[in-house]
């Protein structure tokens, strides 16, 4: 078959990349060949576009054993246990097919995490929809809450914490992106590097069929009007076979028979494949006739070129291959061994004895494009912000306008629908800053949390880059964590154009000063680029999924009220930041001005002191301040306990509005008791740490002496009402 | 006191309900679902999950599964039988409960923790609880939406054969209490003989105050001081 120029474009390969390929090959390639050039050259495998940014980020740390390049990031929670985690973006699927799309993107993320030998304990989720007037955001919203609690509620992982957004900019491209954590001992990881050759090449899990069939092209375009002929190339997900296929690896992982396993993720066979074989520098051959396969007449490009979900790969040691079998048998899940591992370094495939395809490893891995795109920096625009005319707002209304949008209602219409229990360890659920979950059978605990600011980071994305982790950071500390380490899916537009490749290299600099300043690695990750259609670009929207730890699990802590008559600390400074704020938003549609200001050392002075006062049991309840300010911090730890809160009026503030709605950061809210004050005073004096007091708390009212005085069961209803009649 | 709990492939709180009654001293066994015999047991318990899968309706295929004719054995000659979630949906396919879990009314998973009502504390799995006390247990569902024919129905309440209903935090029993749509708010039956309990809401969940509360630890020490 002649390789024309058209279907190179199919392929999403450039001309010029295809002269390279050609180069590289000393002869064209035939159409299998070029189909896998396709799947590994595509942006969502190769990184090309993003690579040199990405290689500044922060990736170790005495707490890292594994950081990127494997399949999820490994840290060290001390007594020989690790934590395994990974996010992962399946945007471009969920639009096309919510419910298989977002399910998919749950199993993908989780066969990342068990492929290295750890048992997942929890699930994240951070989901981005258009505007809810929207046509489409309904359906969406439906389909993927549904999707991502069809996969984890049936595999039996709770779904323990996420963030559900709107904003009209995903209008035409929303945003689903899944994080999955595991636990393993520290001596039992196990990697994708391939050792030794002649070693047996083994095909596990579900069988292949032509789902997905290049999935991965797909998630590296921008989407257009006949996006949803794309559905045929959306995988479908068996979170049973997934489970069965769990139980399995985790069986055959307790001796030594694996010397390597790889799932089938993005481009199946083929990345897995190339992978393995790439990072151990050796050669892989493959006998295509012995894949199995759910449907009839396969061709050596289908197969390789499938996304089927529920697969493995795996290099076993010499004559561990029944020992294998058995297992999976066991299960009831196809084993095969489908080749082996060569010192040739290609990829050379077979069918049915013959030789259809053969590719050096490295042409595809470490001699895939890298692309040093241009980018500018963002020009910070000048506010024209009226700051007269919004003092002169209705405290109470507007308060009421933030509690009752779509962003800021509570979220148990989504969660609901989630198995946040299963597996019996789930300390606190989701609704507070962090999730917490018991390691199994242990005195310690996780704190997990994922947080993005889209608004922020378009506005200005250095400063959102840097917001992002410091909020992350913050909303473990608020549960009592130390914050050890992050992994990131950078959710962004078309990198081939230079405002959006400066808002990927600025959001990535504010990231990495973040992170370096408050020693939290980033250990695994994602890239998701071309989010948009017909030019119309997202906002970028990194999303940082935050691992911390608790040590001793004795009180867990969350923004709960505890008591009557105790007292309500504010640390940390407030100016009253108003500009980007939601109660702009949501009051004037205004969405203006710079994002607050990160303040490093303050950050991590004002986080450390908190962390000190909770280890040290003086705290009963903790809130971070974020996204609406000072005022939905208090209602939310009033609205989620059975206590209220009078404050008295403030005295040194410019104006009520500006003080209460507006989102300085590293603020946090500590309740503690009266009895204590000394001694809280006496831990934040001692580390220069500025505080208020704000007030006490109370029976049933929320009151601000002189501007408002609500029953609490009445802003809970205005709270919940927005899911339930949309 | 001997307890096996069955494992289907697709249960996952096989480990939950081990981890329970171990705490509340039963010597437990896992039985896998292909093995063809039962060790000796005072207390089966079938678990929640997907069994297999359950893409077909929930639980018809383990229903039909190998060790179900043991259960169903051990069943009828007066073993206490235990059905938490999916268990409660396979005890309805095998036939050992009668009435069936169609779809929760507004056709969500549901997860949460709900209030239920002991209705018959005059059993072996509800002795340590008083009558009418109210308990607060999570449920985590699909199909949860308890429905019968008429005569059955009647005969669980001549019978006293209902063991849980759902209601309110104060015990009221009604369609805003009702999180799924079952029949007179139903969360739980036994069998005439009341050896069998299915119900939907899972104790088991529900016996470490770290986690949640402990108002499932008193259905594991009736059984275990039956």
């Amino acid at each position: 078959m002649q390789i024309t120029k058209k279907i190179i474009e199919k392929h999403g390969l450039s001309l010029e990349e295809f002269k390279n390929i050609k180069k590289l090959m000393k002869r064209d390639p035939n159409l299998l060949e070029l189909g896998i050039f396709s799947a590994m050259w595509n942006e969502h495998c190769s990184y090309k576009s993003s690579r040199i940014h990405l290689k500044k980020l922060p990736t170790k740390g005495k707490q890292v054993i594994q950081g990127p390049g494997e399949n999820a990031g490994v840290i060290d929670i001390g007594d020989n246990d690790a934590i395994v985690f990974k996010i992962e973006s399946h945007n471009h699927p969920s639009y096309i097919e919510p419910y298989q799309g977002a399910a998919t993107g749950v199993g993908g993320i989780l066969r990342d995490v068990f492929t290295m030998g750890a048992r997942p304990i929890a699930l994240l989720n951070s989901i981005h929809f258009g505007s809810p007037s929207h046509p489409k955001t309904k359906s969406l919203l439906n389909g993927v809450v549904s999707g991502i609690g069809g996969y984890g509620n049936c595999i039996g992982i709770p779904t323990v914490a996420g963030e559900t957004k709107f904003n009209e900019t995903y209008n035409e491209n929303i945003l689903v992106n899944a994080m999955a954590v595991g636990h393993a001992k520290k001596d039992k990881i196990f990697y994708s590097r391939a050792k030794g050759i002649n070693k047996s090449v083994v095909y596990v899990g579900s069988k292949t069929g032509r789902d997905g069939i290049h999935g991965a092209s797909m998630a590296s375009a921008e989407f257009d009007e006949n996006s949803e002929d794309k559905k045929p190339t959306v995988q479908v997900g068996d979170p049973f076979t997934e489970k069965l296929l769990l139980e399995a690896c985790l069986e055959l992982m307790k001796d030594d028979s694996i010397i390597a396993i790889q799932d089938m993720g993005a481009a199946g066979l083929t990345s897995s494949s190339v992978e393995m074989a790439s990072k151990g520098s050796l050669g892989i051959e493959l006998d295509l006739e012995k894949v199995p396969c759910r449907e009839e007449n396969m061709t050596p490009y289908e197969m390789m070129l499938s996304e089927s979900q529920e697969r493995m790969l795996i290099i076993l040691e010499d004559g561990k291959e029944e020992h294998a079998r058995k297992i999976f048998n066991k299960w009831d899940l196809d084993f095969v061994v489908i080749g082996k591992t060569t010192n040739t370094r290609n990829l050379t495939l077979n069918f049915h004895s013959k030789l259809v395809g053969e590719i050096q490893i490295d042409a595809l891995a470490t001699k895939a494009p890298v692309y040093k795109r241009k980018w500018v920096r963002k020009k910070i625009k000048k506010s024209k912000l009226d700051i007269k005319k919004i003092r002169n707002v209705n405290f109470e209304e507007a308060l009421i306008k933030v509690l009752s949008s779509p962003n800021h209602s509570n979220k148990s219409w989504v969660t609901n629908q989630y198995d946040q229990m299963v597996m019996g360890d789930t300390v606190q659920r989701s609704g507070s800053d962090a999730a917490i979950v018991r390691i199994h059978n242990k005195d310690k605990a996780i704190a997990v949390t994922v947080d993005s600011s889209a608004n922020y980071c378009k506005s200005q994305p250095k400063a959102g880059g840097k917001q992002i982790v410091c909020e992350n950071w913050r909303n473990l500390i608020s549960v009592g964590a130390k914050p050890l380490a992050i992994t990131n899916c950078l959710n962004f537009g078309n990198p081939e154009n230079e405002e959006i490749m400066g808002e990927f290299a600025e959001c990535l600099e504010g990231i990495k000063e973040a992170c370096e300043f408050l020693n939290y690695p980033v250990v695994s990750g994602n890239v998701s680029f071309y989010n948009g259609t017909n030019k119309k670009n997202i906002f970028p929207t990194p999303v940082i999924g935050g691992v911390g730890i608790i040590n001793k699990l004795s009180s867990p802590i969350n923004h709960k009220l505890k008591k009557d008559k105790s007292l309500l600390l504010l640390i940390g400074k407030t100016f009253g930041h108003i500009e980007q704020s939601c109660f702009l938003k949501e009051n004037f549609s205004i969405i203006e001005g710079s994002p607050p200001e990160i303040n490093f050392f303050n950050e991590k002075n004002n986080g450390e002191a908190v962390l000190n006062l909770i280890t040290q049991g003086l705290a009963n309840s903790v809130h971070d301040v974020s996204n609406g300010g000072l005022i939905v911090a208090l209602c939310e730890m009033a609205m989620s306990s059975n206590y209220g809160i009078k404050i008295e009026k403030p005295k040194k503030i410019r104006n009520p509005i500006e003080y209460f709605f507006g989102e300085d950061q590293g603020r946090y809210i500590v309740e503690i008791n009266k009895d204590n004050l000394m001694k809280v005073e006496k831990v934040l004096q001692k580390n220069d740490i500025y505080y208020e007091l704000l007030g006490i708390t109370q029976k049933k009212y929320l009151e601000i002496e002189g501007l408002m005085k609500s029953n609490i069961n009445d802003l809970f209803k205005i709270n919940s009402q927005w899911y339930n009649q949309y | 006191m001997n307890s096996s709990v069955i494992v289907f492939p697709g249960s996952n709180c096989d480990r939950d309900i081990a981890v329970a009654l171990e705490k509340m001293q039963f010597k437990n066994k896992m039985v896998w679902h292909k093995d063809t015999t039962l060790p000796k047991s005072d207390l089966i318990v079938i678990p929640g999950g997907f069994s297999y899968g359950d893409y077909l309706r929930s639980g018809a295929i383990a229903g039909k599964s190998l060790i179900v004719n043991e259960i169903i054995k051990a069943a009828n000659s007066g073993c206490l039988i235990l059905g938490i979630c999916n268990g409660f949906q396979i005890l309805t396919e095998t036939g050992l409960l009668k009435g069936t879990l169609l779809r929760n009314k507004n056709l969500k998973f549901i997860n949460k923790d709900v209030n239920i009502k002991v209705i018959n504390n005059k059993t072996k799995f509800t002795s340590k609880y008083n009558l009418n006390q109210i308990l607060k247990i999570n449920v985590a569902h699909n199909e949860g939406n308890y429905f019968t024919k008429e005569s059955h129905l009647e005969e669980l309440n001549k019978e006293n054969l209902i063991a849980f209903k759902y209601c309110d935090e104060k015990g009221v029993v009604n369609d805003l209490s009702n999180p799924n749509g079952a029949l007179e708010n139903i969360a739980g039956i036994f069998n005439a003989k009341k050896n069998i309990l299915g119900m939907m809401p899972h104790p088991e969940r529900m016996v470490d105050e770290m986690i949640s509360n402990t108002d499932g630890v008193n259905l594991f020490s009736s059984l275990i001081n039956k």
